[in-house]
């Protein structure tokens, strides 16, 4: 045989066997989750959903909450999906205009916080998590000896004190970035929050385009060596430094600036056009379940919607629950939300 | 068969696999309550951050490829002409660079030179041109020693020896034998590392921070992070006339200056060097390359090795290890066999697609044609534009969004430009004398085919098959959405790791980058082993 006939023969093989592994198994009813990147879930939770249901589960994770969201949007006439999870309250008002779910109230539902539920007339998202977006700190670049105190308010942020310090995510890009800039606008209002931003700018703001990049390579308690000793992120960041660490750890360096929070709200729907629609209010169902909802913490780092769960120590020990968070109604959001972030980047950026 | 039999089945397929999904994604942006909008054109070009990105991505696009030219050709000439120790080798790791995905180039400069690099933090986190540059020479450094080193070695050094016996200076007889020879190549490499880097995405997205957006990054940000249809359309169509009409010039130039030659069918033409002059020119292009190509994939390797306490396989072991939470979904390892059954499937379309269009091409003599014009456009094209259109287009009359057979269809679609650039200068020099005298001896046109063009071709052929399966490899922008995330390709795997956090997921996505890294390599030696001069038989 030539050479090339082997060469040929080789990558026949090699592609027979990745069509081979591609077939899946036919048994029961088989739904798509589309969700983000940040969603997980333990096997054994999910496994115990197929068994008890017959139903197979497959997670499409597209990017970021926004991501999946337009995805969604663009291809609403032929979804992808059965179900969608992780719209937050940021991105609820663009997903309701376009009317990709169709209305379905879970049996559970009278049982979720009330203040989560943002389409109470209609129930076409059912409320799964909420966490708030604050401005986290390393605990070891304050407070101490000639360093400066912890920052009160998102106010002290401008100050001297705090130069070069903040980073923060492009609210264009990122969602917590996202939120954040809507704290400054529900605490400044529509006529101040570009000023407040013009003096952060003053003051060394560092912007970076994602989360991951902001908190893992940029914030000094991060593990990367970054600099900066302020970032935007969640006041559920301590258990995660703390769960994440290596080698292991039992006290955090994240601390919360417990002001200017901004409250981020995860709902899941069911997707108009879906062909398993049974399965997929099942699969609803099973988000805000006692089993998933007590599984919520510990995997994606927010609070469950649902009221009563228990909190595994772990989680209760570290994270930090702000008595107070900002928010604005997601119609609102929906309209305004182009304008505050063009106008922002022409601020900060442009 | 005729020319027009020749390009139906690349015009059927540029028609439904790329022009009805792009016009069904653009359709959506500009069109509005039943009517056109006919004031997004005028409106979004208004924008002067619109107008910022398309001047940015104009002038660096020009700027890269001017210098990816100056340090490229002498590499391109070295490879032709010079024989020496590791050649076959080294050319096809110089090639590496041009299919690793952007993921993974971007993070090894940033760990070359960024905050935590090893010279110290010379990347701005808010956008580097220098890195973009950088990044832009080393991705297209190999567009430049492929195309015009493989034409170079085609050329009769014989040319070049008789003008320098008649007296005529090194600097003069290329200057005047071989630059012009060797133009059409030229032109045709620039205008593909142009493309390129006019359409960059990755490298600009991670390295150019909030600062520098190309058109690309914008029309993805427009699309997929504000869902504004309208602004993210006009941007494609700017992006699309931009690159038909470079292509339309381009095309003119390149038919007017190609001059038919004879080929050398062997690599003859490569010699030791000869002189001191050529051994310091060896030299120094191959220091140039060491330390441009050679220093981001060391360093890529060297994090790929590093453990928690010094250097290991921890990262590799892991690679191995099905994932316990749902965060990876599949083992690391089989996004390597999933990427290897698409590159395989794709390389083939793209070679099958891209034959065809070539010969057909040929036939018409020097006119570029529609087909022409079309078969380079999807390079042009936005890769979300495309990866969006597959998903709202291709649901009809087959629903093809969920079949593995999307993924290799969009990789063959990026491949099948190279294919055709890579084959038609090949053919086109074919003396037509050739094919009329076996004509005139009775051979049928198929026989003309098989033995007038084929033996020419089937370097080239083989050429392009390895590059098809390496940009397949590679691939990343339009993969990322289109993937089904149980199936994905290696670079998306890499992706998904590094988006995680912690140590060992970065450690992983390194040891990944380096698995591709001799994937690829491994797929282009192959090539290389099969063009190796005196293996007619096959």
């Amino acid at each position: 045989m030539t050479r090339r006939g082997i060469a040929l023969l080789v990558l026949g093989v090699v592609l027979l066997a990745a069509c081979g592994s591609s077939s899946r198994k036919a048994n029961g009813e088989t739904i798509t989750l589309l969700t983000h990147d940040a969603f997980a879930i333990t096997d054994s939770v999910l496994k115990s959903f197929e068994r008890d249901t017959g139903v197979t589960v497959i997670i499409s994770k597209g990017g970021d909450a926004g991501q999946v969201l337009n995805q969604a949007i663009l291809t609403k006439a032929s979804p992808t999906g059965d179900v969608l999870f992780g719209v937050d309250n940021t991105l609820l008002g663009r997903a309701l205009d376009a009317g990709i779910f169709d209305p379905y109230r879970p049996g559970a539902s009278g049982k979720l916080d009330p203040s989560l539920d943002l389409d109470p007339q209609q129930h076409r998202v059912t409320p799964v998590d909420f966490g708030p977006v604050c401005v986290d700190f390393d605990k070891r670049a304050f407070g101490g000896e000639g360093q400066p105190p912890v920052p009160a308010t998102i106010e002290d942020l401008t100050k001297p004190a705090y130069k070069d310090q903040l980073v923060v995510e492009n609210p264009a890009t990122s969602s917590p970035g996202l939120a954040f800039l809507l704290a400054t606008v529900r605490r400044y209002g529509e006529d101040g929050f570009l000023d407040y931003w013009r003096r952060l700018k003053a003051n060394g703001v560092l912007v970076s385009d994602g989360w991951t990049q902001a908190y893992n390579e940029q914030f000094s308690a991060g593990g990367a060596g970054g600099k900066r000793s302020l970032v935007v992120s969640y006041a559920t960041s301590p258990p995660a430094d703390v769960l994440y660490a290596t080698p292991s750890k039992t006290e955090t360096d994240v601390g919360v600036v417990t002001d200017g929070c901004f409250q981020q709200v995860e709902f899941a729907g069911v997707l108009k056009g879906t062909k398993h629609q049974a399965s997929a209010r099942k699969l609803v169902d099973f988000l805000v379940s006692d089993a998933f909802q007590a599984d919520i913490a510990l995997n994606m780092f927010v609070y469950p919607a649902l009221e009563g769960t228990k909190l595994p120590d772990a989680f209760t020990k570290y994270a930090v629950k702000p008595s107070q968070t900002l928010t604005i109604p997601p119609a609102e959001i929906a309209s305004k939300r182009d304008t505050w972030i063009k106008d922002w980047t022409a601020a900060v950026i442009g | 068969m005729s020319g027009a039999a020749l390009a139906a089945v690349p015009a059927l397929f540029l028609a439904y696999f790329f022009a009805w999904p792009v016009a069904r994604i653009l359709l959506e942006g500009l069109r509005a309550n039943g009517g056109w909008d006919t004031a997004a054109v005028p409106e979004v070009l208004g924008d002067p951050s619109v107008r910022r990105v398309v001047w940015f991505t104009a002038w660096q696009a020009a700027l890269s490829t001017v210098l990816t030219l100056l340090v490229a050709l002498p590499g391109a000439f070295v490879f032709a002409r010079l024989r020496f120790r590791g050649r076959g080798l080294l050319r096809a790791v110089v090639t590496i660079p041009f299919v690793l995905p952007t993921v993974v180039v971007a993070s090894a400069f940033l760990a070359l030179a960024g905050p935590r690099g090893l010279i110290g933090e010379r990347i701005d986190p808010r956008g580097s041109l220098w890195a973009i540059l950088a990044a832009h020479v080393f991705f297209n450094y190999a567009v430049i020693v492929r195309t015009v080193g493989g034409l170079w070695s085609h050329l009769d050094p014989a040319l070049e020896d008789a003008a320098r016996s008649l007296g005529a200076s090194r600097w003069r007889s290329f200057r005047e034998l071989s630059w012009p020879l060797l133009r059409p190549a030229v032109v045709a490499a620039s205008s593909i590392t142009f493309l390129f880097t006019f359409t960059s995405f990755g490298v600009v997205v991670l390295l150019g921070g909030t600062r520098y957006q190309t058109l690309e990054v914008a029309i993805l940000r427009a699309t997929r992070d504000r869902l504004d249809l309208r602004t993210a359309s006009v941007l494609a169509l700017v992006q699309l006339l931009a690159v038909l009409s470079l292509l339309v010039v381009l095309g003119r130039t390149a038919d007017r200056r190609s001059v038919r030659q004879r080929l050398l069918s062997a690599s003859d033409a490569a010699r030791r060097p000869s002189t001191r002059g050529e051994r310091v020119f060896l030299a120094a292009t191959l220091v140039t390359m060491a330390v441009l190509l050679g220093s981001p994939l060391a360093v890529l390797i060297e994090r790929s090795l590093r453990t928690a306490g010094g250097y290991g396989l921890d990262s590799y072991r892991a690679l191995t290890v099905a994932p316990s939470r749902s965060a990876a979904l599949v083992q690391p390892a089989d996004a390597i066999r999933n990427s290897l059954g698409f590159a395989f499937a794709a390389s083939v379309i793209a070679v099958l697609v891209g034959g065809l269009a070539a010969a057909a091409l040929a036939r018409r003599g020097h006119s570029q044609g529609l087909l022409g014009i079309g078969l380079m456009l999807p390079l042009g094209t936005s890769a979300v534009t495309v990866g969006f259109g597959f998903l709202v287009a291709l649901d009809r009359p087959v629903d093809l969004r969920a079949s593995w057979w999307l993924v290799p269809l969009a990789h063959s679609l990026v491949a099948v430009p190279f294919v055709v650039r890579i084959t038609l200068p090949v053919l086109r020099s074919i003396d037509p004398r050739l094919r009329e005298a076996a004509g005139t001896l009775g051979a049928s046109p198929s026989r003309v085919w098989r033995e007038v063009d084929l033996p020419m071709l089937r370097r080239s052929m083989l050429v392009a098959a390895g590059f098809a399966f390496a940009i397949s490899l590679g691939e990343f922008g339009a993969t990322v959405l289109i993937a089904r995330p149980d199936r994905p390709t290696v670079p998306i795997a890499i992706f998904r790791l590094l988006s995680q956090p912690g140590q060992s997921p970065f450690g992983e996505a390194m040891a990944m980058s380096v698995v591709l890294m001799v994937l690829t390599a491994a797929a282009i030696l192959v090539i290389e082993r099969l063009r190796t001069p005196g293996l007619g038989e096959f």
